[in-house]
């Protein structure tokens, strides 16, 4: 069985928090340059323009692309031949975020108790979502999910009878109701299928596909552009001024599901993304 | 786009009647910072009676919780967060005196009808440009209720910082303007 320290883990977690908050990964600049052309209003433009001089400015200059460097969340696929020495993950990776936000300069926003409310003071604990899998290696995702925009999910579970139709109204409803909150244009998550959890956890791992991608089922790639193009007729637009680039992408990830049930879950994620992953 | 409204704080009445939803507005002087705990702890303490820890009257209120500075520099990021989350405690900051609100996202109807009526007007800067909006930050100093950390109430002084009029004193709203235009 390969052996991993845990100390390999605490580095490349710390890395991947600095990297994700200060370098808005291609994909996501490039979205941003196409949404520009093809933006109907001047402000709108305007604002994507200011959205791509914000990443300059935050990668040249060391500013956090936000101020608000989010829920460290992590997935994780961990090879079921790999082990790690000298401490335990959960730890190590707590480890990292602590050291990645101190380091960083990177805004603390975890409070201990959802009504105590008090600063943990490290950014600490992340939430991490962890899957086994065939293999030595250990793939880390990290996301730094912002308050503001993560408010604006939802989800429901729809009779089987609801189909497309159905999916279609929950989630252009989510979005028109988030309107100008979530920092358009945003990144639209959707988990489709398996249950109440599966559905909210598909739904924010959809969110690191490259953005732009379509699923490799031609079906829900069909939904996926459908979607897209009745958000962006909502006129919501960059910073909910107005405009016709209101999403930059619909991406779904699917799961079978009980015969009763068809769950639909809503990640919204803001225009500034952050995410890193690294393979040990 | 048209030409930008200097305004310099504080504000007065006069200030905010010459402005108009959509205006873009650059800002010179001082801002308030406060975000959720902040409103709920000065709300709290004007319940108590007791005196608030910074005149309120003219100010524009910015809801911040920036990233830490950096050695050597005034602030970290500090774009805005979202509105919303403050307008259980918008009107009474209002009745205090407040001129301005800035912050991204739609506000509630009673906000806005106080707006109306205490004469002041709701900003919104652009959000997620937390690094851009910095640059236009030149110092920047805790006043008050330094233990909630990155909620604490800080002045900071700016020098053309950029918003825009959402909500004006007559009835207008730039998001909803902007979305009848661009509806399909």
């Amino acid at each position: 069985m390969r052996q991993i320290d845990k100390q390999t883990i605490v580095h490349a977690v710390k890395n991947l928090c600095i990297e994700a908050n200060y370098n808005l990964k291609e994909d996501l600049t490039s979205a941003l340059r196409m949404a520009r052309e093809r933006e109907k209003s001047e402000i709108g433009r305007e604002v994507l323009g200011q959205l791509l001089e914000n990443a300059e400015i935050a990668r040249k200059d060391l500013y956090p692309l936000c101020q608000d460097t989010g829920v460290a969340v992590f997935f994780i696929e961990m090879g079921q031949e790999v082990s790690v020495t000298g401490g335990g993950l959960y730890d190590a990776i707590n480890q990292g975020v602590r050291e990645g936000y101190s380091e960083g300069f990177l805004r603390k926003s975890i409070v201990v108790h959802p009504l105590k409310r008090v600063n943990t003071g490290d950014n600490t604990p992340a939430i991490i979502h962890l899957e086994i899998v065939p293999g030595d290696k250990i793939k880390i995702d990290f996301m730094a999910k912002g308050g503001g925009c993560e408010n604006m999910s939802g989800l429901t579970i729809l009779t089987p009878a609801a189909g497309i139709a159905g999916i279609k109204e929950f989630v252009i409803k989510r979005v028109k109701e988030a309107g100008s909150n979530p920092c358009p244009p945003i990144i639209v998550g959707v988990g489709m299928g398996g249950n109440f959890e599966k559905a909210a956890i598909l739904s924010k791992k959809a969110l690191l596909r490259p953005i732009g991608t379509r699923s490799n089922d031609p079906d829900v790639a069909r939904l996926e552009e459908e979607i897209l193009d009745e958000i962006n007729r909502l006129g919501i637009g960059p910073q909910g001024l107005g405009g016709s680039v209101t999403a930059l992408s619909v991406q779904i990830e699917v799961f079978p599901c009980h015969i009763a049930s068809l769950p639909v879950a809503v990640n919204i994620e803001c225009h500034s993304h952050r995410h890193a992953e690294v393979i040990l | 786009m048209k030409t930008p409204v200097r305004l310099t704080t504080p504000l007065t009445d006069k200030d905010i009647e010459n402005l108009k939803a959509g205006d873009n507005v650059l800002i010179d002087g001082v801002l308030i910072t406060a975000r959720d705990a902040a409103h709920k702890r000065l709300v709290e303490e004007m319940d108590r009676g007791k005196t608030l820890p910074l005149e309120l009257s003219g100010q524009v209120i910015y809801y911040v919780g920036p990233s830490p500075a950096r050695p050597g520099r005034p602030i970290g990021s500090a774009g805005p967060t979202t509105s919303y989350r403050m307008d259980a405690y918008a009107t009474r900051l209002m009745e205090e005196g407040i001129k301005g609100m800035i912050g991204k996202g739609k506000r509630s109807p009673a906000v806005i009808e106080a707006m109306k009526k205490y004469k002041c007007v709701y900003f919104a800067a652009v959000g997620g440009a937390g690094a851009l909006l910095a640059k236009k930050i030149t110092a920047s100093e805790i006043v008050a209720y330094e233990d909630l950390g990155p909620e604490a109430i800080r002045k900071l002084t700016v020098k053309d910082f950029p918003v825009i009029v959402i909500n004006d004193i007559f009835g207008g709203d730039a998001y909803i303007m902007g979305v009848d235009r661009f509806k399909a």
